[in-house]
């Protein structure tokens, strides 16, 4: 069989952090609130009236073109910034190899921002842990539920003003109560040698 | 035919046990029934994190629960014994539960692992704090997670604990 050698030449170029920040501040200049920097990670972050439009932006713009959404979460900065919440946006382009990472603003008031799955479909479960951890609301989201706790789970818990060690015992999951009230019930069963 | 019991050599072989030869034992249903039990435990595949990785290496070739008589069933229905090895979130606690509830008498639990003995490094919101809030666990093997060996002798411990059982098989236990 006949050896195929292939030359690995990178074919397209892709963009500094920092011009694709300057491009999306260009094209959307009443947006952008700021552009942060830290070791070479470019975040911008955006007001999230208009973040579908920035995202299908990002994901449609020839010269961009953000094919993979790498990430998406939540941040609370509770106590500590104003607005309260931000949704992290870390972008990556399979065929430029580059990436930026979009921050967009959400307010405590007002919870919701809308969903970017119309434009990255594995957005879907991001958003679900999203809504799961910090009970930030995706609006037109096609089916937002939460996805690692339990549906009846009272309470966002990555929020910061959520106990860590949890709700007391009495407020506490139901299903968990249960079976301890369940296991206590079954106690006389067990053999006790 | 009734043997003459005193006129042949009988030999005591321990404490409970005596041998006619060549091929006639004597001894207490609890010492068969407790020695047929210990060398067969059968547990319940149930790996919850990485503990599980480690359980999966003490069934083996290279450390080999099988010579001890203890396969893994994948039905808690044919299990005699259920390690719980990993994390135990609230959300799960249900499940295992159900689990154990299925594992027909004599069941043992085995809390494999820091998280399952006392809820470990995550004292937090989604954690059971030990799995014995809702089970009766037997023998509680700590590491995080446990060596091979550690749980090797986890069981060890759990086989002595059957072996000196008594009357477990009767009825009106």
């Amino acid at each position: 069989m006949a050896v195929r050698l292939i030359k690995m030449v990178p074919i397209h170029k892709g963009l500094e952090p920092t011009e694709i920040a300057e491009k999306i501040k260009e094209t959307f200049p009443d947006d952008v609130v700021e552009i942060t920097n830290f070791r070479d990670q470019v975040s911008v972050i955006v007001k999230k009236d208009r973040i579908l439009k920035i995202c299908r932006y990002l994901h449609d713009e020839p010269a961009l073109c953000f094919d993979h959404l790498q990430d998406l979460c939540g941040v609370d900065y509770h106590g500590k910034k104003e607005p309260r919440f931000e949704v992290v946006y870390n972008l990556y382009s399979i065929r430029y190899r580059h990436k930026i990472r979009v921050r967009a603003q959400v307010t405590a008031d007002d919870p919701s921002i809308k969903t970017v799955t119309s434009i990255w479909a594995g957005a879907d479960w991001h958003e679900r842990e999203c809504f799961d951890m910090f009970g930030i609301v995706f609006k037109e989201h096609p089916d937002l539920r939460r996805i690692l706790l339990p549906e009846d789970w009272e309470g966002h818990p990555l929020r910061k003003d959520y106990p860590l060690k949890g709700p007391e015992l009495e407020k506490d999951w139901p299903g968990f109560v249960e079976v301890l009230n369940r296991s206590k019930e079954l106690e006389e069963f067990v053999w006790k040698g | 035919m009734l043997i003459d019991t005193s006129a042949t050599g009988l030999i005591t072989v321990e404490e409970g046990t005596r041998i006619l030869p060549p091929n006639l034992i004597i001894t207490t249903i609890d010492k068969l029934v407790n020695w047929g039990r210990l060398s067969s435990i059968w547990p319940t595949t149930f790996g919850l994190a990485c503990c599980a990785i480690e359980m999966m290496a003490v069934g083996a070739s290279h450390y080999d629960f099988d010579r001890f008589g203890i396969i893994f069933r994948g039905s808690p229905r044919q299990s005699d014994c259920i390690i719980v090895a990993g994390t135990v979130t609230k959300k799960m606690a249900p499940v295992i539960r159900r689990v154990y509830d299925q594992v027909p008498e004599p069941r043992y639990v085995v809390a494999m692992g820091s998280c399952a003995c006392t809820g470990g490094i995550f004292k937090t919101y989604s954690t059971v704090q030990g799995c014995d809030t809702f089970l009766p666990v037997d023998v509680y093997v700590p590491g995080c997670p446990p060596r091979p060996e550690t749980l090797l002798e986890g069981m060890m411990k759990l086989q002595e604990k059957i072996r000196k059982e008594r009357a477990r098989w009767s009825p009106w236990r």
